[in-house]
């Protein structure tokens, strides 16, 4: 808890279930378990179809919270742990998913999962998640052809926001929407560091600013950084961005400006669970029936 | 597939770029890496297990100080140098 009791950097967890996929014709059911650095997601399919998703806060233990955030997918639905078919694991925590059969790097299933989710079009995808940044350029059945990973550094990362929002007393989806609401977009911030965010920032509130121009400010430089590594990989179209940033407009529309590249909106993710937030889970559970099917075949 | 293992920080870009397409895991740049700084990984290529070569987990993240003895912004290191399918190639840049 931090201020008075309200936590500007909470977003939202939800859990949902996609109606019209029948259950009584499942043939094979598998699951995606996504343990990011700040969020855990799990999808489960249905014949690759999405069934079920839940996005939830990652606790400080990666076995856990991959129980608990496929626990929660399954909620109401009358599936068990043990009626799915077959999981794979991904994420930074991918190594400590217990039920996982197997496990992935999140790259491969981030591509898979936005090839899913917006379809045969996608060419680039820029990931943008807690800690870290992903540039992956994929082909037209959604196969990696080249990635670049920027873990070094937190800066423009989704924690990085959650700090600002902490900072400044805004919650933390309407950060984006608040960054645009600037006359003039001011310069970048000159140290984008998650660690000296909170520094820079009061220098610049100081200094006089609103607190939507230091927002405009940081979030220009956090687009400045993630098209760097765009450009590294070559960007072309389609682009999508994926992970939580992807629900923040003044990343988006940022870096939209800055590649002249129109991304892909994303779809009503409310209703069919192709959430880009979740693309790495949609993508695992893709790989989990791929591979529970190879394994079939052989067997 | 092509990997970039590095990162590209305030004073410039380094970047070991790995193409598992054409890498054959012949270890011949593991052996010529006076760093000791890269290993055969295995890695899913199209539900296929395959072994190429990667930068070692701990070096990734200061690679810029793993590399610099072999001078990468001047000549080709050993690395490059040693890769007969020319699978890897280095991405040095100061600003």
């Amino acid at each position: 808890m931090s201020g008075k009791g309200v936590e500007y950097w909470r977003w939202s967890e939800y859990r949902l279930t996609v109606p019209n996929v029948k259950l009584e014709k499942a043939k094979v059911i598998t699951a995606g378990i996504d343990v990011g650095s700040v969020s855990s997601k799990a999808v489960v399919m249905v014949n690759g179809e999405i069934y079920a998703v839940a996005v939830m806060r990652t606790g400080s233990s990666s076995p856990d919270s991959a129980k608990k955030v496929l626990d929660w997918a399954l909620e109401g639905t009358g599936l068990k742990p043990s009626d799915i078919n077959y999981i794979v694991g991904t994420g930074y925590g991918r190594v400590n998913v217990p039920m996982a059969n197997s496990t992935l790097t999140e790259i491969a299933c981030h591509a898979r999962g936005a090839n899913y989710i917006w379809g045969p079009t996608v060419r680039t995808i820029l990931d943008v998640g807690g800690q870290d940044i992903k540039a992956i350029k994929c082909d037209e059945k959604g196969r990696v052809l080249s990635f670049l990973m920027n873990d070094k550094c937190a800066a423009g990362t989704g924690r990085g926001m959650e700090v600002l929002a902490d900072l400044l007393k805004i919650p933390i989806e309407e950060m984006g929407a608040a960054s645009l609401k600037v006359d003039e977009e001011p310069d970048p911030v000159s140290c984008t560091c998650v660690a000296f965010a909170r520094t820079e920032a009061i220098s610049l509130l100081r200094r006089g600013w609103s607190k939507e121009k230091v927002l405009a400010s940081y979030m220009r430089a956090m687009a400045i950084r993630m098209c760097h590594l765009l450009e590294r990989v070559g960007c072309e179209k389609d682009l999508v961005i994926t992970g939580g940033q992807s629900k923040n407009i003044g990343i988006v529309s940022r870096v939209e400006e800055i590649t002249g590249l129109k991304t892909l909106p994303p779809p009503n993710w409310r209703e069919n669970g192709r959430d880009p937030m979740a693309a790495g889970a949609i993508g695992a559970a893709l790989f989990a029936k791929a591979l529970y099917e190879k394994n079939q075949n052989k067997a | 597939m092509i990997v970039y293992y590095g990162y590209a920080d305030g004073s410039g870009e380094y970047y070991i770029v790995v193409d598992s397409e054409k890498c054959n895991g012949c270890g011949e740049c593991i052996k010529n890496c006076p760093q000791n700084a890269l290993e055969i990984t295995i890695m899913m290529v199209d539900l296929e297990e395959q072994q190429v070569t990667s930068v070692k987990e701990e070096h990734r993240k200061k690679i810029k100080y793993t590399c610099a003895p072999c001078k990468p912004e001047q000549k080709t290191p050993p690395c490059v140098m040693s890769c007969k399918p020319k699978a890897i190639t280095c991405i040095w840049k100061r600003v």
